[in-house]
């Protein structure tokens, strides 16, 4: 298809769009009369024909595929028999599938935290100093790099060359040049994970700084200045009033960084494909859905799992919420 | 004790000179209020002295230290603002003993000192909540609570009450003149409302464009205006100002012509006056009497009349603007009558083309 096409299916798509708004309204006006129950009535048909679509489409594509992937779960590899929890049972015993949730624990862990850590700290000093909206401009750019594309430069970061060969890579340069051997980075078991966590982190401490950075500004200065003459420090001022201050900014981005790193799979999927210990849920999953003939069975049951782990997330995000309202 | 001199204070933001030269001697215990229009400077002054923001010459010393490098924890003083600036996350009681744990006070004297703030200012029943669940009134007794549980030498308020509603700020004016009788501490209280000035204050201090313009207690400014700038400033409704002449001149009288309707020979004096000089007139709307016998008198119609109840103003036209003249409560001058207006020859004040006052 070239662009053209594309385009004009999205053309076609929009008019239709507000086409059908249009005419349903139209419609139900030349229907309509002055009756206030009428009106009422009318009103309430109203709003189901502009949800309506958003709804049909969150069906289709949302809603659909997860019921889809629970009655998978309970299915053979072709998805033709049933065969009760023997893919669940299968997951439990698998060495793999226990090794990808120690590894995904481990990202959601340590990138969350240093990210939101990384985030913090650099918005707070980068507006003391006069280039500091130029460093943060730089901590950004990761953020509009794809994970694959984030996973081909840092290939140059943690290239291998054998000893004695020039070192392309820029870690292996760097020791090799204070004399030490290089190294092959991503194949050191556990190591490996958390070079490859860097990458992570490199991508989201910028967004972590960019909403820090409009939420500090949101500060009061006066109350900085009472806690001042309050006989505060500074670093004092910081714990005490600034990171309670943005208790609630800071819940947001821990929590929008740590469901992105439960799904991560892009960045290991470039860098390692899973291979040296490496693997998380995702990988593991498309490995089981689409590679050596596919089996859809394990595969749903992985996907389960991974849903499943966003949910105390969710949850405790809405709860801390409503807490939050409710004062 | 505290004491608090400021000697030959500048102070500029870039090119803009906001603090010209400012000396001042603020006395132990005393209340004293800086008061002057928006961007007088007043405010700088209050932080400057607070620590928050830097001089760029002359001293400030509070008790016979020179404080200038100190920052403003070791300055023993107290803020309160006018936004209240609370720390949001933290229950009222947190907020007052901040301070006090910082200082590393014990348990048994942080709990008593907030108690006792509390007690004062009459917030005991909210100790456990949050800013946020407090009205502005209630906020702002907890940000003077929290400078109170210090016991510092100095209180410095910024505009405390700006935020509050009309009879909430007349309450709480009342309360914090108690509360400087019952705490005997130097107050210093920025503001630019002349009744909050005039009713709080042992010394006011009205600022004009980064220069003291007087300073004095306020019947002093009430009633001897150095200036006319301190004369309108001072006094609501407004002092009216009348450009005249002066017609003749004594060694202790100036006399000057009266809107042409008459002439009226002034107690007050001044030596670069001269026969013939451009001079503005003041008087105070209460220092007019209407139908009455005076010492010199004028004719005008009523266009606006207000009746407060406890006394009625007038407001008569005078070449393009209101003079306006204070009446009994329940006068029965109506819009439109006409009225001969008496002026006390002895409430009046003159000011020359460089408008200092005739003394």
């Amino acid at each position: 298809m070239s662009i053209l096409d594309i385009s004009l299916i999205v053309c076609l798509g929009i008019v239709s769009f507000i086409l059908y708004f249009h005419i349903s309204n139209y419609i139900l006006d030349f229907f309509g009369n002055n009756n206030l129950k009428r009106i009422k009535f009318e009103n309430s048909i109203r709003v189901l024909i502009f949800i309506a679509p958003a709804c049909i489409i969150l069906f289709i594509f949302i809603l659909y595929p997860v019921f889809e992937t629970i009655r998978l779960s309970f299915y053979d590899k072709f998805g033709r028999e049933f065969v009760g929890l023997y893919n669940y049972n299968w997951a439990v015993n698998d060495p793999e599938f226990k090794r990808s949730i120690f590894n995904n624990l481990a990202w959601l862990l340590v990138v969350p935290t240093l990210s939101t850590f990384f985030g913090l700290i650099i918005a707070n000093l980068a507006d003391r100093i006069w280039w500091g909206s130029i460093a943060k401009s730089i901590i950004f750019m990761p953020m509009a790099i794809s994970f694959v594309g984030a996973g081909v430069i840092w290939k140059f970061i943690y290239e291998y060359r054998g000893p004695g060969d020039t070192q392309i890579g820029l870690l292996n340069a760097v020791i090799v040049s204070f004399g030490y051997e290089p190294q092959a980075w991503l194949t050191i078991p556990i190591w490996n994970n958390f070079f490859l966590m860097a990458i992570m982190i490199w991508i989201q401490t910028g967004l972590a700084l960019v909403i820090f950075s409009a939420a500090l500004r949101g500060i009061p200065k006066e109350m900085i200045e009472a806690a001042r003459i309050d006989g505060a420090s500074e670093l004092k001022i910081f714990f005490s009033i600034i990171i309670p201050f943005l208790e609630q900014t800071i819940l947001v981005i821990w929590t929008i960084i740590t469901i992105l790193v439960l799904k991560i799979f892009d960045i290991i999927f470039a860098m390692t494909n899973g291979e040296w210990q490496t693997g998380v849920l995702a990988n593991l999953m498309y490995d089981w859905m689409f590679r050596g003939g596919g089996d859809s069975g394990r595969g749903s049951v992985l996907a389960i799992v991974i849903m499943i782990g966003v949910f105390p997330i969710m949850a405790w995000n809405i709860y801390k919420h409503k807490q939050e309202q409710k004062i | 004790m505290a004491d608090i001199n400021i000697n030959t204070v500048n102070k500029y933001y870039g090119d803009v000179h906001v603090i010209k030269d400012v000396s001042l001697d603020i006395k132990s215990q005393s209340f004293t209020v800086l008061v002057g229009p928006s961007g007088c400077g007043k405010s700088t002054m209050l932080r400057m002295i607070a620590g928050l923001e830097d001089i760029n010459s002359g001293t400030i010393s509070i008790d016979g230290q020179v404080v200038n490098d100190l920052p403003p924890k070791q300055r023993n003083i107290a803020m309160v603002f006018q936004s209240y600036a609370l720390y949001p996350h933290m229950t009222v009681f947190d907020n007052m003993a901040f301070g006090l744990k910082l200082e590393k006070r014990s348990k048994d004297e942080i709990n008593e000192r907030v108690q006792e703030a509390a007690r004062i200012l009459q917030i005991e029943d909210y100790l456990h909540r949050k800013p946020k669940q407090l009205s502005g009134g209630q906020r702002q007794r907890v940000a003077i609570g929290r400078a109170i549980t210090r016991k510092p030498k100095v209180f410095l308020f910024d505009e405390p009450l700006s935020n509050l509603d009309a009879a909430l700020r007349v309450q709480m004016r009342v309360e914090l003149a108690k509360l400087h009788d019952q705490l005997n501490a130097t107050m210093i209280y920025v503001t630019h409302d002349q009744t909050e000035a005039m009713t709080l204050a042992n010394d006011i201090v009205v600022l004009d464009e980064g220069i003291v313009s007087q300073n004095g207690s306020p019947m002093d400014l009430y009633h001897d205006p150095n200036n006319l700038f301190v004369g309108g400033f001072i006094g609501s409704p407004k002092m009216n100002f009348i450009s005249t002449k002066i017609t003749s001149k004594s060694s202790d009288k100036t006399e000057v012509d009266l809107m042409g309707s008459a002439k009226i020979s002034i107690p007050k004096t001044s030596a670069s006056a001269s026969e013939g000089d451009a001079v503005q007139l003041g008087i105070r709307p209460e220092h007019l009497t209407v139908n009455a016998d005076s010492d010199g008198s004028w004719e005008s119609k009523v266009f606006v009349v207000e009746k407060l109840g406890s006394g009625t103003f007038l407001y008569l036209e005078k070449e393009g603007e209101p003079l306006v003249v204070e009446t009994e409560g329940d006068s029965n001058i109506k819009v439109g009558d006409t009225v001969k207006v008496g002026f006390s020859a002895s409430h009046c004040h003159l000011f020359d083309s460089s408008q200092q006052a005739f003394k």
